[in-house]
């Protein structure tokens, strides 16, 4: 019988969670490496036992762990992200020049075929690449290097690599996403880079359809139909059905136009999940009511799910890096909150129940499904 | 044998329980104890200064003999009482964040 294992980084450690294909008994074991921040943890879809985490701390910088055992155990590998060749500036806060400095790892992705070949995302923006479980790390410098790099700037959490998508079907392409420069798009295994912004629209830069400086929260793609793409903007949820050749919007009767996860169900790829804030400077659900948003259209038209979920007084935020779904014959959809509930949807969205409560505040969540 | 004082999130990263004792050849200097620990522990690197040799990260401070030698040169020989194994070397994470 086939189960899940979700994978929850958070402000003060990193939590499994498994349960059998029904999702209903949850084992959660953690905290892992309590104390750190937690951005996220990802398992490697050739080898699922193999997860990697990265924690950090603002004292003592960045570490990445390794499991070989589902999260039983784990080890120290490689920390040292250098980047390669001369940094540069970008736009600092106030527009002036700014250092490149590497902070952070904000989101690792496993390649699918190869339990050894992982990428990173990192804050000073940068995409990293290990092909040896994690031990070294070397830098894929053409994004950083683009010739837009000195006109990029920090969102409020940073400036961050935050999403990173390897397209199933067209070997070498792959995408990612920085707050806030906007997505990108590589051909060749991530040695060039070229943007893919245009239909974008922003308040907050000088020219708000300009090539670069959107801030991009969160790309979401489904491996049958990788020209489609969903986009949860600063402003807006996007679309494109031309591997980011143009965008349009599709926020469609959404309560808002600010989020930060987006989602798409593992069996239908036209069914996506958001979940609307009430703005940029009120980062809780509108009315202090949670409600995750699917449209079964592909977008513009929303339908509020609410069923088992907190539709009075909650304002926490759901993070960019915190919705995820599972495999199994009945979708399931899981999100984690900054105020430490992981929510749990077994049947595609309809119903909800928290799985863990009073967690830390939660920065990521990952399902696997597994066999 | 020079002791070493960790804070407690690099004691569990390193996975040691209390003090640290190091064998430093030569004159001890803060840059040859911690050569010394990142040899003995090398996930300890890029946690308390750069990788290399780099410099001290930030929040992180140098204490011995209630003195504060976060801001002395990496190759300034400790205080005799340090090398001598009487004195601790206390590596802190500075206090920020309450």
């Amino acid at each position: 019988m086939s189960r899940v294992r979700v994978l929850v980084g958070t402000r003060k450690g990193a939590f499994v969670l498994n349960a059998d294909g029904k999702r209903e008994k949850w084992d959660v074991s953690g905290p892992f490496f309590p104390g750190w921040e937690i951005y996220h943890v990802a398992g490697s879809p050739a080898d699922p036992d193999r997860l990697f985490a990265s924690q950090s701390s603002g004292w003592f910088g960045q570490v990445i762990q390794r499991s070989d055992d589902g999260g039983a155990t784990w080890e120290t590998v490689g920390n040292e992200f250098s980047y390669d060749g001369a940094t540069g500036t970008h736009q600092w806060y106030d527009g002036t020049p700014h250092p490149w400095e590497f902070a952070r790892v904000w989101h690792l992705e496993p390649a699918p075929d190869d339990p050894d070949t992982v990428y990173a995302g990192v804050e000073d923006a940068g995409l990293f690449k290990s092909t040896d479980g994690g031990q070294h790390w070397a830098e894929l410098p053409g994004l950083r290097t683009h010739r837009s790099g000195p006109s990029w700037q920090p969102g409020a959490g940073g400036m961050c690599l935050h999403t990173i998508i390897l397209d199933p079907a067209h070997p070498g392409r792959m995408y990612a996403a920085i707050s806030a420069a906007g997505a990108f798009r590589s051909d060749d295994y991530g040695q060039t880079w070229e943007p893919v912004n245009r239909g974008l629209h922003s308040e907050g830069i000088p020219d708000e359809d300009a090539e670069v400086g959107h801030c991009v929260h969160r790309i979401a793609m489904h491996p049958s139909r990788p020209e489609v793409l969903y986009m949860q903007k600063h402003w807006d949820v996007m679309r494109t059905d031309d591997a980011g050749g143009s965008w349009h919007e599709i926020s469609g009767n959404l309560p808002t136009d600010f989020g930060f996860p987006i989602g798409v169900h593992a069996h239908e790829p036209d069914t996506v999940y958001v979940v609307p804030i009430t703005s940029d400077s009120h980062h809780f659900p509108p009315e202090g009511k949670l409600r995750v948003y699917r449209s079964r259209t592909g977008g513009d038209d929303w339908q509020a799910l609410t069923r088992g979920l907190p539709q009075a007084h909650c304002y926490v935020n759901v993070l960019r890096d915190a919705m995820a779904v599972d495999s199994l014959e009945d979708c399931g959809v899981y999100f984690g909150t900054t105020g430490g509930q992981v929510y749990a949807s077994a049947d595609a969205g309809d119903n909800w129940a928290p799985i863990v409560r009073d967690l830390p505040a939660v920065l990521s969540v990952e399902v696997q499904t597994l066999s | 044998m020079i002791r070493v004082v960790l804070p407690a999130h690099l004691r569990t990263l390193a996975r040691v329980d209390g003090e640290v004792e190091l064998r430093v050849e030569g004159e001890v200097t803060q840059r040859a104890v911690l050569d010394a620990l990142e040899a003995r522990y090398p996930v300890l690197r890029g946690t308390i200064r750069g990788h290399g040799g780099g410099p001290r990260r930030a929040f992180v401070r140098f204490f011995a003999c209630e003195q504060d030698l976060s801001h002395e040169s990496p190759d300034a020989p400790l205080p005799a009482a340090v090398a001598a194994g009487t004195e601790p070397y206390l590596i802190v994470g500075a206090m920020a964040g309450g």
